[in-house]
């Protein structure tokens, strides 16, 4: 096919690009932009109307003039090529090598926005992972191919704990090839550089893939970060075997990018200024998570987003609640009181932990014990909200208990530090040495065989 | 017939084309080469909008558009059960055997499969005189349900023919009226099935959840809705209804929500089983998944396409609940879809007729009396969760909602955080459908349960007064009997409404034992309350007698067993007698 290229630009706003008497252009396809010095910059179709076409450019708008640009459309959406060399390398948010090593033989060209899983062909997750933070694999359990993010607020330290995460997970019992691809959007340099040295410093460098694209790299490029990154998920998971972990940050950078363009395009906005398709925008980038019947591998997704104002009403953390299977959520009390990792684990919950965890998967008493460490911590909490009000003598005797195993909760369950990788049965005898401290007929979440078996071991 | 137009526009789902005369609103139309699906929902002069219910990655001005000249229709007929469908009733295992592991493009499937042969037993007689929705026959769909061939509206007259044996869906099985019926038909999704007589519902829909049948119950041919922030357990509440309800068909529509929950939908009702004919539940269940990220615009469509399946069912006299997870993502499609038409917005961008096309959906639920001429009735309940933003229940669509369905089942974040299931608040829920149902329970559970159930929920909204109190003031300055009161309320919030849908024991309880569950508790506030105002017997003895600890384990009694109540009841009794 001849490639087309024209020199009609009629017009540049912000991210945007108006063409005029195109013909044969497709909705969705990629262009390339060639300006007078020879630089390149691309850019995808987002309308096209009669011989009109509506361009969004991914590096940004910056020195192009309307008389002297070219245009040229490729016939097809933004590819990425794969192949097993990817391993260890770092891009750029749209894929270009950052490291200085040789550009990468592709094994194919795949279409980044992916196509969606047969909801027939899914398997269901409910392998345990052990991340070996307690606040997570007691009480939150992550399983692979769940799709589970860290809502976090400035300042918290949410790149720690992913970084912790990322350092100490694995299935029990198992050695199975593991990988990371990470994706930045919008983040400093600081924060990238601090993921870039740790997984150097570990060695897990050689089994990821890395896409950077800083706070001052384009905005719109975000738009196609997360999909390179999933993209190169995918083909590692479902073709290579490999249990992948998805690692996107920051998804509220990524949202927003989202509103500049449809901002810029005078769309009717949603809530916020965000446009009404954000949800099933991201529910394309989340989904993309889980497991396929007959083939081993897997795609678990950890995604991370500053929630505005530690809001979790806001729309970007709200429609994501609404997708992934539940949420971890930081608290920046907790991490005033130096309660590292500060998990709020009340309101953060994972929707598939009752399929990884029990007899054969962690332990028997694991569901049981989790549910009645979430209900005596609140009824501690509410105690402690009483204590403020009224004065802790005020309080009942039960309620007194209930307010001391709160805190006990607080500094023996979730506190542990950033480099120890606590095993599921320690966190689960942690969490039964502090039921010690409540009355025997306060547990009404456990059955009686298990009570008799752990309470008193 | 090869009509076709021409494409001038693509912008996302929405595509405009010129040269479209000869079409209709609402008119099924193939576009581009691959020939995507597609709905015609606006026409100006010779223009056409359409909304595809594909991704149109690749479509570009001047690519075809073809006319069908048909609306939007599914295939009724055998073979609908224990399928899973996309929101167009394309059947997604047919496709995974076609094209693999991902959702491809431009397929077009048959939705009931065409080979199979199905035993078909006839019901009437040669000569007999028909109306339309009369039973001609039954074929055995699955070993749960006989599915009944009905004459098709718009037949009415003499059987001239009546075969018997094995027939596929497409072939001839009799002769009404001169003209052949077959066991395969179509019926345009946007339009309800026609009935003869809309009934006002009597009997609960029984659903094994204590919440929901004893306090809030949701009555056969009913609606209800259940809205809450995420994570409150909407998606868990709707699958233990769909697992455990008494009707005989279920409809469960997956409408832009997880692909691992439709995942986990399809791995897990075949080994569930029916309690009566130990058959899987599946053998039931219709299944339609159209997840947050298959197309949008197919979205809007499966609730309708669910519905109008639904309605098939109910005209062969079955009860059926149709179960919606997440009406709001359908609003969106809906939103969505506007917005790209420019047309004028209302509330937080949703289009001006949102609230009636709410209201068009639950109405097609109900309990009626089918076409036909021997008064056959059945119902279809209509369940829909709502997802607002925030948990906000002032968000447009759960208020259109409310204004048309009769049971309000409201979810609390609080209660979840405390890992409270199902987290249904007791005192901002309701059911209008309680009188509806009086009558039948009276008859067929307790006489007294209305006033069992009344006189629970004012404990505890008299709890949630008085812990008002302990608020401000204070834990020491209430009375003893407003002391008990908080323990009996205790008892009935933990031990009675709390429930484990991951506990085999727990996670159904039948009627009959719901209400001897809450006659003991109530039993026991009144001789609890005896003891310490007529007795005077200190608050503290009370509480220490040995039944208070029985009294929270009675949800794992088994069914089998109810006869423990007795036992229970007993010793409550005499406990009480000999606390001196």
């Amino acid at each position: 096919m001849i490639q087309k290229e024209y020199r009609t630009v009629s017009g540049v706003n912000g991210p945007l690009m108006f063409i005029e008497g195109t013909s044969g252009i497709k909705y969705g396809e990629l262009a390339e932009i060639v300006l007078p010095s020879g630089e390149t910059r691309r850019a995808k179709v987002l309308e096209v109307e009669g011989d009109k076409v509506l361009l969004q450019l991914f590096e940004g708008t910056s020195g192009i003039n309307l008389y002297q640009a070219r245009v040229k459309f490729e016939g097809k959406g933004l590819e990425f090529g794969v192949a097993l060399d990817l391993l260890g390398r770092i891009f750029d948010g749209l894929g270009r090598p950052l490291d200085k090593a040789p550009q990468i033989i592709a094994e194919k060209k795949v279409d980044i926005n992916g196509r969606p899983i047969n909801p027939t062909a899914r398997d269901y997750p409910s392998e345990f992972i052990q991340t070996g933070i307690s606040a997570i694999d007691g009480l939150n359990s992550l399983v692979r191919g769940q799709k589970l993010p860290i809502f976090s607020g400035s300042g918290l330290p949410h790149n720690r704990l992913a970084a912790q995460i990322a350092r100490q997970s694995k299935v029990l019992g198992k050695e199975e090839k593991f990988g990371i691809v990470f994706a930045a959007m919008g983040i400093t340099f600081e924060e990238a550089d601090y993921f870039i040295t740790d997984f150097k410093r570990t060695g897990a460098i050689e089994r990821s893939v890395l896409f950077i694209n800083l706070s001052n790299d384009p905005a719109i490029e975000r738009i196609a970060t997360p999909r390179m990154a999933l993209t190169v998920a995918e083909y590692l998971a479902f073709e290579k075997d490999m249990h992948i972990l998805v690692i996107l940050t920051d998804m509220t950078h990524y949202a927003e990018a989202l509103r500049e363009i449809s901002a810029a395009r005078n769309e009717v906005p949603g809530r916020r200024g965000y446009p009404s398709y954000l949800y099933t925008d991201l529910a394309t980038i989340f989904e993309r998570a889980g497991r396929i019947k007959g083939r081993p591998g897997s795609i678990t997704q950890m995604p991370i987003l500053s929630m505005p104002e530690d809001d979790k009403t806001h729309p970007i953390p709200d429609l994501t609640g609404y997708i992934t299977e539940g949420q971890i959520i930081l608290s920046r009390s907790l991490h005033h009181q130096g309660i590292y990792p500060p998990i709020d684990v009340l309101p953060s919950l994972s929707r598939l932990r009752d399929k990884g965890i029990g007899k054969k998967k962690t332990r028997e008493d694991h569901p049981n014990l989790a549910s009645q460490l979430f209900a005596a911590y609140a009824k501690g909490k509410e105690a402690k909200e009483l204590a403020v009000v009224l004065g802790e003598a005020s309080l009942s005797d039960i309620d007194r208990l209930y307010l001391k195993f709160s805190e006990e909760f607080e500094r023996r369950f979730i506190l542990q530090l950033e480099n120890e990788g606590r095993d599921i049965a320690d966190t689960l005898d942690i969490g039964w040495s502090l039921l010690k401290s409540l009355p025997k007929a306060e547990l009404k979440r456990i059955r009686e065989e298990y009570l008799e078996k752990y309470l008193n071991k | 017939m090869n009509k076709q137009g021409k494409i001038v526009k693509v912008s996302g789902p929405l595509v405009e084309a010129l040269g479209m005369q000869e079409a209709k609103m609402y008119d099924v139309v193939k576009v581009g080469s691959q020939r995507l699906i597609g709905e015609i929902i606006r026409l100006v002069r010779e223009r056409a909008y359409i909304q595809v219910y594909e991704e149109t990655e690749g479509l570009g001005p001047g690519d075809p558009v073809f006319l069908t000249g048909e609306p939007l229709v599914v295939e009724l007929g055998p073979g609908l059960l224990d399928s899973i469908y996309d929101g167009i009733q394309r059947p997604l295992g047919r496709i995974r055997e076609e094209i693999g592991d991902y959702i491809g493009r431009g397929l077009t499937i048959d939705s009931l499969p065409r080979k199979k042969k199905w035993n078909f037993t006839p019901l009437v007689k040669k000569g007999e005189l028909l109306k339309e929705g009369d039973i001609l026959g039954k074929v055995e769909e699955t070993p749960l349900i006989e599915h009944k061939i009905l004459v098709p509206v718009g037949i009415n007259g003499k059987v001239e023919s009546i075969k018997e044996g094995s027939f596929t869906i497409e072939e001839e099985i009799a002769r009404v009226d001169g003209k052949p019926i077959r066991m395969l038909s179509r019926w345009p999704v946007r339009n309800p099935r026609p009935f003869k007589e809309r009934l006002a519902p009597v009997a609960p829909l029984v659903t094994g959840q204590r919440i929901i049948d004893s306090f809030f119950p949701v009555a056969k041919g009913g609606t209800a809705c259940i809205p809450g922030p995420f994570g409150s357990g909407k998606t868990v509440v709707l699958h233990e209804i769909a697992k455990w309800a008494n009707s005989q068909i279920i409809v469960y529509i997956g409408c832009g929500e997880r692909g691992n929950e439709m995942a986990d939908v399809l791995l897990e009702f075949p080994k569930l089983k029916d309690p009566k004919s130990k058959r899987p539940l599946t053998e039931r269940t219709i299944l339609i998944a159209n997840t947050s990220n298959m197309p949008v615009a197919a979205r809007e469509a499966s609730i309708y396409t669910g519905i109008t399946i639904g309605e098939y069912y109910r005209d062969m006299g079955y009860d059926v609940a149709l179960i919606a997870d997440s009406t709001s993502r359908w609003a969106e499609a809906l939103r969505e879809i506007s917005g790209r038409m420019e047309e004028m917005p209302g509330e937080e961008g949703y289009p001006a007729y949102l609230g009636t096309r709410v209201a068009g959906f639950y109405e097609r639920a109900g309990r009626v009396i089918n076409l036909g001429s021997k008064g056959v009735g059945g119902s279809l309940s209509a369940i829909g969760a709502v997802s607002p933003p925030g948990g906000d229940l002032t968000d447009p669509v759960v208020q259109q909602t409310l204004r048309v369905v009769k049971v309000f089942w409201s979810l609390d974040d609080r209660l979840a955080y405390q890992r409270h299931f199902p987290a249904i608040n007791w005192l901002s829920s309701y059911s209008l459908h309680l009188s509806n149902i009086e009558q039948y329970l009276k008859r067929e559970i307790d006489e007294e349960a209305p006033a069992l159930r009344e006189m629970a929920i004012k404990i505890l909204q008299r709890e949630a007064e008085v812990l008002e109190i302990v608020r401000l003031v204070g834990a020491e300055t209430i009375s003893k009997e407003d002391q008990l009161l908080l323990e009996i309320a205790r008892n009935l919030r933990e031990d009675f409404l709390h429930q484990s849908a991951f506990d085999e024991k727990d996670a159904y309880t039948s009627s009959s034992k719901q209400y001897r569950m809450l006659r003991l508790i109530l039993l026991s506030y009144d001789l609890f309350r005896g003891l310490l105002l007529d007795k005077g017997i200190e608050l503290k003895r009370i509480l220490a007698l040995p039944i208070r600890e029985k009294l929270t384990r009675l949800k794992y009694i088994p069914e089998e067993n109810l006869r423990e109540f007795d036992q229970l009841e007993e010793e409550l009794k005499k406990e009480v007698k000999e606390l001196k």
